[in-house]
Parts: C-alpha cells; structure tokens; sequence
C-alpha cells in the first residue's frame, strides 16, 4: 500500500486554489484561469450536497437541481429590488439555507421509507415539477426571464462589483471551504458514521440501534440545504434567478456525475470532479471551440464538428465506464473502495 | 363544437396516445420485471427508432409522397419490421456491454449505468438529425424538431362529424392491440415466456432449474426494445414532429404509466399507458396545456408514496 499523504487531497485543493488568484496578481499580464474558477466552486457546493446523500448515505437523488432552484429563487426573491424584503447578503443567503433546509425534510418526509430506485425517481419527478411550476407561476418567477436585477452583494461594508473577480472567488472559496469543514465533521460524527453504515447495510445498521428513517431524513435535509446555499451563491453571482431551464435534469445529472467520477463518500474526490466535471464543461469544450472556430474547423451545417455537441455522449460514456470499471471513482473513499472490490466466492454458471 | 364532441375528441386522442404510450411501458415493465432495473435508457431508445424511420422515409424518396399510395404502405411495412429489429438490437447489445456486468453489484449501479447509456442515445438522436439527407429540405440545424412525413391519411373517417377519427387513430390500434395480444400469448404460453417468469420470480432457483439466465434477460432487452421500436414507428407517423429530447418526456410518461399500473404487470402497463393518455388528452383541454406535465409528475410521485405496487401488481416484499 502506497504511503498516504500528509495532507487530504481537500485541504490542499482549498489551499491551492486560494493561492491562484495572487499569483495571477504578480505574473505579469492578463489572466483570467481565477475568474472562471468560480462556477467551479458553486458547482462543488452542490456536488458535496449530493455526495451527503448518494455518498454517504446510498440515496441517489436524480433531482439536486432543484434544491438549487429553490434556493436561486428564494435568494432572489429575498434580495431583489421587486419584492418587499430587499434583505442583506447575509441575511438572504442563512434565510435561503433553512428554507432548502425545511424544503428536503418536507419532501423526504413521505418519500424517505421507499427503495432506493423508486426513491430516485421521486427525485426526478419532484425536480421537474419545480422546473415547470416555476416556468408556469410567472406573476411571482417572472417565467423563463428568471427574477432580476439582484443588487450586488455587500459584505462587512464592501461593496461588490462585477468587474474585480477576487472578492467573490474568496466568498465563494470561503463558504466552499466552510462546507468542506462541516462535511468532514458531519462524516466523522455519530451520524456520519451511521449514514455510512446505512449504505453498507440498511437491515444491520437498524439491527444496531440506528434508526434509517431519522438518519436518512436528515441526510435529505442537509444535502438539501447545502444545494439550496449553492442556488444562493449562483444566483449572487449571476446577478439574477436565472431561467427555470438553468435548473433542469442535467444539471442533476452533471452532479451526479461529479460526485461518481470523483469518488462517492469521499470530499476531496468531489471536489475533484467538480474541477473535470464542470472545467471540462467550461473551460475545456469552450476553448476547444474558440480554437476550432478561430482556425475555421467548424462549419455550421455540419454538426459533427462543434464539439458541444458532443458533450452528452461523453458525461454518459463517463457514468457507464466508471460503473464497469472503476465504481470507487477516481480518488476513492477507502471504506468504499474496500466494499467494492471485496470478492465473493463466485456463483458456478449453469448449464 | 358541443361539449359532448369535445369530450368524444379528446378520448379518441387520448386513446390513441395511451395505446402508444403503453407500448413503451411493456418494455419498462418487462425488464423491471426481470431484473428490478429501471431502464433509463428506454425513452431515448424509442427516439432512437423516430430517427431510424425517418431515415428509412429518406431511403425511399418519401419526404412528399401522398398517403395513401402503394409506396406509402410499403415504407410503413418497412418500418415496422426493420425499426424493432434496430431497436431490439440496439437494446440487446446495451444490456450485453452494460447491464450484465453489473447484475452482481449494487442496485443503483446498473441505473446510473442506464442513465449514462439515456445521455449517450440522446447525443447520437442530436448528431443524427444533423445527418445531411438529400430527402429533406429542412436545413441540418440539428437541435430542431424534425418533421415526419405524412404517410398516413389525415381525412375523417367520420365524414362531416367535428369529431376526428382519423386513419392514423385505426393505424394505431390495429398495430398496438394485436401486439399486445401476442405478448400476453408469448408470456402466458410459450416456453420461453414461463423461462422469463421463472427469472422474474427467483434467479437464482430459475438457474438452478437450468435456465440460461443471462440468455433469458437478453432476450427480454430484445423484446422489449422490439416493442419500443413499434411504439417509435406508430407514434411518428401519428405526430410527425420528432425530436432528439423528445424520448425523455415519453419515458417519463410511459414510466408513470408502468408503476400507476404496476410496475411488472403486462395488463397494467397497458391500463396504466391508457390512463396517462387520457390523462393528458383531458388537461390539455379542461385544464392547461402548461400544467399536464406537472399533473403526470404528481401522479407519478403519488403513486410510488401511497401504492408502490399500482394498480394491478402485487404487493411485493423487497428482497433482502
């Protein structure tokens, strides 16, 4: 066995990334890699939500995007211009939270007790209904233009702007890193470790005096209200609530595919597939694009060449490969990858 | 219109979308039958056969035919018999590179697999309507609708009634319901049916009997994605739009429609296709067109939280 590390891959992930934005102020130039670091952090946010219920838990849960929905709304809603709250940053963004909070308790209530398949479906249904309900409620959402402006947030007296990108990377690195701490103290706590023995056996784990339902109930709530801090930061980062459509199966889908390419159960493995993940999705295909655009390679009545449209085939291929191949995910948690790959004494075949 | 024609109409429509819907829950509810996974990918495979038919149509010249004509009932034959194999196939081979490897795993390995496998048919829906196709006139903006050709008759078989019964309405029936009643027979009464059932029932004890297994289950994808490409070939040239997200939306539906029936039942796949249908066809015209996709979701989550087992399916215990 290689010698582990001294430092988790998580914390070096946080230190490194806090490092980027100064040593882009002393290298001469112009540089931007800071600036679109940012939706990365967002997206990682609602990857350790998820990871608290598929991860640690075993729940997969094929609907986060609305959580994020919810919380994108709530925050606009309580800090735009139009509505009678017109609440502060902080204020906006801990109201957001309880009511991500109150929104996955109420809707594991009635949910909780079903398998696992079904359960997962009931996600699904739930996150398209809050897509359409907020397309169809358009005297409150405002429809498909999504609530907006949203006042720039204010911290401790600082006045945000949109064209100096640091304050907000270190916001939205310092509630990442808030959450990788509580994330990690969850895990290592009583009710961490009974999630994960709610994973490896649901029976035994109540046989131990754990109650699934309370454990489960609260892995919903929490995971819920992390995605719903995710929804806030989105929607202070856009400026706006974003359309209902920025809310939609694949983005569920692209954090599910964060948290099973990087490593289900393990913070650190999330936080590195949020970087392939969504750098891929940002940074990579669009500058595969510009360059191909720049070079004339794209044509546009010919489909095969835009590198776009190729985007779904490759997160699908990555969710079939890694489950045949590599189901601990790229930086495995070692509890997991133990269960995985544990061998059974194989079944003879017959005939 | 009087309310009476108006309520005649929506049933007759919401009728000829059940029968199709309920064509794609027999192959959710066969395979869920068979090994408890719940095939993500099998909305996309149906949209996968729109997109085979209308390169058949392609294949014979058939972008403006009249319907009607001896050609047009000829493509339609053609379809019907290449499209199921396509997409038979196509399902067989997924569940042979896919699936069977993770029968020994956990359970929600093989559906993140299946919803990997839903992205990547709808990545190649998405390239495939951007096959340039000498046929067709319709630009090659690949994310566009794309239209289906007319191949049959839209004339009211009623004569001057307002109510429409078209012949594309008796085209879906006589597809549909002689199909379903040689699935019941092939299940019910045949050899390789009672193999099936034994699977569903208990693999293990079905291998001991020496059943091949993994055979039985292939063939299962087989016949399944077969009745997915018969559903794709009736409901494209019942609609002619067709669409690379569209096999989403019908998976969705056709899922409700398997568990509000009973997830594992044939007869409930097909009463609960029909209920969707015309659950639809009535919100469409009694409520709004924008709420029916939310009224399918709420039954959708009703059901799995107050009658997992649906309407005809038995009440059973999750194996431990």
């Amino acid at each position: 066995m290689a010698a582990r590390p001294k430092i988790p891959f998580h914390w070096s992930f946080l230190l490194v990334a806090a490092l980027i934005p100064l040593v882009e102020l002393i290298l001469p130039g112009e540089h931007h890699i800071g600036d679109l670091l940012r939706p990365i952090f967002i997206m990682a946010l609602l990857g350790l939500g998820l990871n608290i219920l598929t991860g640690f838990t075993g729940i997969l849960n094929l609907g986060v995007a609305a959580f994020m929905a919810v919380g994108a709304y709530s925050y606009a809603i309580l800090t735009c211009d139009i509505y009678p709250f017109r609440l502060g940053f902080w204020c906006a963004t801990l109201v957001t939270v309880l009511v991500g909070l109150a929104v996955g308790f109420f809707l594991g209530l009635p949910t909780i007790r079903l398998r696992g398949d079904y359960l997962a479906i009931v996600t699904l249904a739930f996150g398209e209904i809050v897509e359409d309900v907020l397309k169809n409620l358009d005297s409150i959402t405002k429809g498909t233009e999504g609530i907006n402006p949203l006042p720039a947030p204010s911290v401790f007296g600082y006045q945000f702007r949109p064209e100096t990108y640091q304050p907000w990377y270190y916001l939205f690195l310092g509630f990442l890193a808030l959450v990788v701490l509580i994330n990690r103290n969850l895990h290592r706590s009583r009710i961490g470790r009974a999630w994960i023995s709610i994973r490896e056996d649901e029976l035994a784990s109540s046989c131990m005096g754990i109650n699934p339902m309370k454990a489960k109930l609260l892995a919903f709530a929490l995971g819920a209200a992390q995605c719903s801090l995710a929804g806030a930061l989105w929607a202070s980062y856009l400026g706006s609530s974003g359309e209902p459509g920025n809310y939609d199966f694949q983005v569920s889908i692209i954090a599910l595919c964060m948290v099973i390419v990087g490593g289900m159960g393990n913070i650190g493995g999330v936080l590195l597939g949020a970087l392939v993940i969504t750098g891929f999705n940002s940074i990579v295909l669009e500058t595969l694009t510009d360059f191909l655009k720049a070079h004339q390679l794209i044509s546009s009545s010919n489909v095969f060449t835009a590198p776009g449209n190729w985007k779904y085939m490759l997160y699908g291929l990555a969710l079939i490969l890694m489950m045949r191949f590599r189901p601990e995910g790229l930086l495995p948690s070692r509890q997991l990858k133990a269960e995985l790959h544990h061998q059974e004494p194989p079944v003879p075949p017959a005939s | 219109m009087s309310g009476s024609q108006i309520f005649l109409q929506q049933l007759i429509i919401g009728l000829s979308n059940g029968m199709i819907i309920a064509l794609i829950a027999l192959g959710y509810t066969m395979v869920y039958g068979i090994i408890e996974l719940i095939n993500f990918a099998h909305g996309d495979l149906f949209m996968l056969g729109c997109f085979a038919g209308l390169t058949i149509t392609g294949f014979l010249g058939l972008d403006q035919a009249e319907p009607g004509t001896s050609g047009t009932w000829f493509c339609l034959l053609l379809m019907l018999l290449l499209v199921p194999i396509f997409c038979g196939g196509l399902n067989w081979l997924v569940d042979r590179l896919a699936y069977r490897h993770l029968r020994e795993s956990t359970k929600l390995a093989p559906l993140v697999s299946a919803i990997g496998v839903s992205f990547v048919f709808m990545n190649i829906g998405l390239l495939w309507g951007g096959v340039p196709m000498k046929v067709f006139g319709l630009g090659r903006a690949a994310a566009a609708p794309k239209a289906f050709p007319e191949l049959v008759s839209n004339a009211n078989l009623l004569g001057q009634s307002p109510v429409e019964f078209t012949g594309k309405d008796v085209m879906v029936l006589v597809v549909t319901l002689p199909l379903m009643l040689l699935l019941t027979w092939f299940v019910k009464r045949t050899r390789e049916g009672k193999a099936m059932r034994a699977v569903a029932q208990d693999r293990l004890a079905a291998q001991l009997m020496g059943i091949p297994v993994d055979r039985v289950i292939g063939r299962t994808f087989l016949i399944g994605g077969a009745l997915a490409g018969v559903a794709s070939v009736v409901f494209a040239v019942y609609n002619n739009t067709i669409y690379f997200q569209m096999g989403y939306r019908a998976g969705i539906d056709a899922f409700t429609a398997a568990v509000l029936g009973g997830i594992g039942s044939l007869p409930g796949a097909v009463l609960g296709g029909v209920i969707i249908g015309l659950a639809r066809a009535f919100c469409d015209q009694y409520l709004e067109t924008r709420w029916t996709n939310v009224l399918v979701f709420a039954v959708l989550i009703l059901v799995l939280v107050f009658r997992p087992s649906g309407l005809l399916g038995s009440r059973a215990k999750e194996k431990v």
